[in-house]
């Protein structure tokens, strides 16, 4: 291979080039600042010191519309896409997945129908499929007047779902603390299992120890504590004169939002599955059955593993997309990052350079964070191909 | 156990029964039987469908046709208690606002110009997507160059020509939808293949700057660019020039929509041998022309079903200019919808419906055609 010459040409264009995109810039940039200057808009985000004044419908952080600041309303914004992005991220996978497997099933009549939903939900607008699960997720459910009721301990309104809200401080940390001991304690069972099947011994069941620690621990610890004369508090809801009031509230948002995204996305993952499913050589399968393995097990143990290797990449950017359009909140009234900040905020405070890049900022790096987990993952993934 | 005293060897002493005949293997009712009713989870999945397709099939027609409203002058005609009968789907509300629909605001003695912007683009784009069709050079430079000047002479007008001008707060409905996703289009379809060129290229400038402005686009959710575009673009814009509320945008779209452009384009590239570089190198072309008259067009070819693909998710994501104010198709039916004089229970449910049947109709026949050229190169390649 030879070595480029050094070219003068290249290099003069590159230079102008960048000399052109900085004039640019500046040019824009004294713009703004003229502009801002007139509308007394000081530049900076000494704003999010400053009291916000307004109410989020739902707030997974103490928030109080008297003494929160715009960092408080920021902070909640965020953690609600988190929530609706990391639940629809879940319900899409097992949903997708499900489809994907379903469209290579033997019975004709669950293809069509695994066919017939990706096709019903990939080809329609996510904004519209939104609007209809809103409306119909409201016509469902009772009205706010008449709510329905489970022994007066949890309302189910058109307000929303209202649960019971346990108070984990103090003592009855205890309860989460014994919840990650479990997740920590099915780890190692994990390990142990990973280890067993690479000596070629009797693996470790994992599943049922770990679900029955994950659920069973807790309610150990909570049971404890009450017979300990500590019972963990609960805040119940109650029929107000208006509404219902305490209690941990569901609103019919969330709900819509997370139902729209999880059936939506969930065809994208079934495309995606199968064509990894597909990427498996026939070989494979007819292998397995001649070893008398069973479908599920030969889908299980063989097809899959080898499958999720073609899958996971696109899977990934199928997350972040789910996490990106978790921003459509803003139509159906969810406080999502995009509503709460580049709406409300955006609109009481004016400061538009540092609203819209800090939001751009948060889902750069969201994505930026899960491209590296993914380039790792695929490292060792393809690393132990061999 | 044998009596040679050797346990590996089994000699069997009496005579096995015969065993049954096979079950049928053949004909439609075994196939039926083996495909689905295999065993019973699978039977009775099978039957949760059936019964779920007698329980739908019938239930959507008699609501899209049998129970259908089909003339009507207000909303009074799709009540169950006016009619006297069971409603299902008020199409006399879509025969009503079809216009509205379809213009906007549009004046309506106007409206032959988006008609007629209609028929030049449909044109173009029937040159552009059968492969058959003749001088098809030409049907880039008509639907890439021409057709855009046209349509913004005869949408906006030009009172020099004779055309009243139009502003473009009274466009909307399908006349919007068409115009955002076609200036996505037009105007990402070239800025991509430059991305995508600049992301492949040997200088490190402009690889880095496409790298960035490519990640940044496709690292943001479409309705933060839609933001950005409608409150910081006036603010970079000297003095006090102002940009029209539809141009803003539509700045926004087609910077994201390049972006996975350009992304669908780097795929092609790298499709290409490198061989056919290097040949078109040793025959004396200079690098452009290497690019330009053997790489290119055989990426392009290759990446046709995934600029069709783009062009959907494109076209479904117009529907997020409602949220930044356009009167786009979602939101003039949302509009109609809330018309007092066609206040039904029947009316929002239509008018889901035949967003649905609009949308579907036009993202699923996308789909299909790519589907077709994927099937066609592929059959090209196994020659």
């Amino acid at each position: 291979m030879l070595k480029p010459r050094v070219s003068w040409r290249a290099l003069a264009v590159q230079v102008l080039l960048v000399g052109a995109l900085a004039a640019l810039a500046s040019f824009a940039a004294s713009n703004a600042a003229q502009k801002l200057a007139r509308q007394g808009i000081v530049a900076g985000f000494g704003f999010l010191g400053r009291p916000a004044g307004f109410d989020i419908g739902q707030s997974l952080i103490p928030y109080a519309a008297a003494t929160a600041t715009y960092l408080d309303a920021f902070l909640v914004g965020l953690l609600n896409t988190l929530l609706v992005s990391g639940l629809a991220i879940v319900l899409a996978t097992g949903l997708g997945f499900a489809v994907g497997i379903a469209r290579r099933a033997d019975n004709p009549l669950v293809r069509a129908f695994a066919a017939a939903y990706v096709e019903l939900f990939r080809n329609l607008p996510l904004l519209l499929q939104l609007l209809v699960w809103y409306v119909a997720v409201r016509v469902a459910l009772p009205p706010a007047s008449d709510p329905a009721t489970l022994g007066q301990a949890a309302f189910l309104s058109q307000r929303g779902l209202f649960l019971p809200r346990p108070d984990f401080l103090g003592l009855a940390a205890v309860v989460p603390l014994a919840f990650v001991a479990a997740l920590a304690a099915t780890g190692l069972l994990l390990r142990a299992r990973r280890r067993a099947v690479a000596l070629g011994k009797k693996p470790v069941p994992v599943l049922w120890p770990g679900a029955l620690l994950c659920l069973g621990l807790p309610a150990l610890a909570w049971i404890g504590l009450g017979l300990a004369g500590h019972p963990v508090p609960v805040a119940w809801p109650m029929r107000g004169p208006y509404d219902i009031e305490g209690g941990l509230p569901v609103r019919p948002e969330f709900a819509a939002l997370l139902l729209g995204l999880s059936t939506y996305s969930a065809a994208f993952i079934a495309e995606i599955v199968r064509s990894g499913l597909d990427s498996v050589a026939r070989g494979q399968r007819e292998a397995a059955a001649a070893l008398s393995l069973s479908r599920a097990q030969t889908l299980r143990l063989v097809v899959l593993p080898q499958a999720l290797r073609v899958i996971v990449p696109p899977l990934t950017s199928q997350y972040l997309n789910i996490t990106k359009n978790s921003s459509l909140a803003v139509l159906i009234g969810y406080p999502d990052l995009v509503h709460v900040f580049m709406g409300t905020v955006l609109n009481q405070t004016n400061q538009a350079v540092e609203v819209v890049s800090l939001t751009m900022c948060v889902y750069l790096s969201l994505s930026l964070a899960t491209a590296l987990v993914m380039n790792r993952h695929n490292a060792r993934v393809a690393g132990s191909r061999t | 156990m044998s009596s040679d005293g050797n346990p590996e060897r089994f000699v069997r002493a009496a005579m096995i029964p015969p065993a049954p005949p096979p079950r049928r293997l053949g004909g439609p009712l075994a196939r039926i039987r083996a495909t689905l009713f295999p065993d019973l989870a699978n039977g009775l999945v099978t039957l949760a469908i059936l019964a779920a397709l007698v329980w739908l099939v019938p239930a959507a027609f008699r609501f899209l046709v049998v129970d259908a409203i089909w003339t009507g002058a207000s909303g009074e005609a799709c009540r169950p208690e006016v009619t006297g009968r069971p409603v299902g789907a008020c199409w006399a509300f879509i025969g009503d606002k079809i216009n509205y629909l379809a213009y906007g605001s549009y004046p309506a003695a106007e409206r032959w110009r988006p008609n007629l912007f209609f028929g030049l683009l449909a044109f173009g784009a029937a040159w552009m997507l059968w492969l058959g069709a003749p001088k098809r050079a030409w049907g880039a430079v008509y639907l890439f160059v021409a057709v855009p000047v046209l349509a913004y002479l005869l949408l906006a007008g030009l009172p020099a020509l004779g055309l009243a001008s139009v502003a473009t707060a009274l466009w909307g409905g399908l006349l919007v939808t068409v115009v955002v996703s076609g200036v996505g289009i037009v105007a990402a379809l070239p800025l991509g293949i430059l991305l995508a060129l600049g992301r492949r290229s040997d200088w490190p400038v402009i690889r880095i700057l496409s790298i960035g402005f490519i990640e940044f686009w496709r690292g943001v959710p479409l309705i933060t660019v839609l933001f950005m575009a409608n409150v910081m673009l006036p603010l970079f814009l000297p003095g006090d020039l102002t940009v029209d509320r539809l141009v803003r945008p539509l700045v926004g779209i087609a910077l994201f929509a390049s972006a996975y452009m350009a992304e669908v384009v780097r795929g092609g590239l790298q499709a290409i041998p490198v061989g056919q570089r290097q040949a078109a190198l040793a025959l004396g072309l200079t690098p452009f022309q290497a690019t330009r008259a053997v790489v290119l067009p055989q990426a392009l070819k290759i990446v046709v079903p995934g600029i069709v693909n783009t062009l959907i998710g494109l076209f479904k994501d117009t529907t997020l200019v409602a949220i930044v104010g356009l009167a786009d198709f979602v939101r003039v039916l949302e509009a109609a919808r809330a018309d007092p004089r066609w206040s039904a229970p029947a009316v929002p449910v239509t008018a889901y419906v035949f967003a649905a049947l609009f949308y579907f109709a036009v993202c699923f026949g996308m789909a299909r055609y790519a589907g077709f050229i994927e099937r066609r190169l592929a059959a090209g390649d196994a020659r």
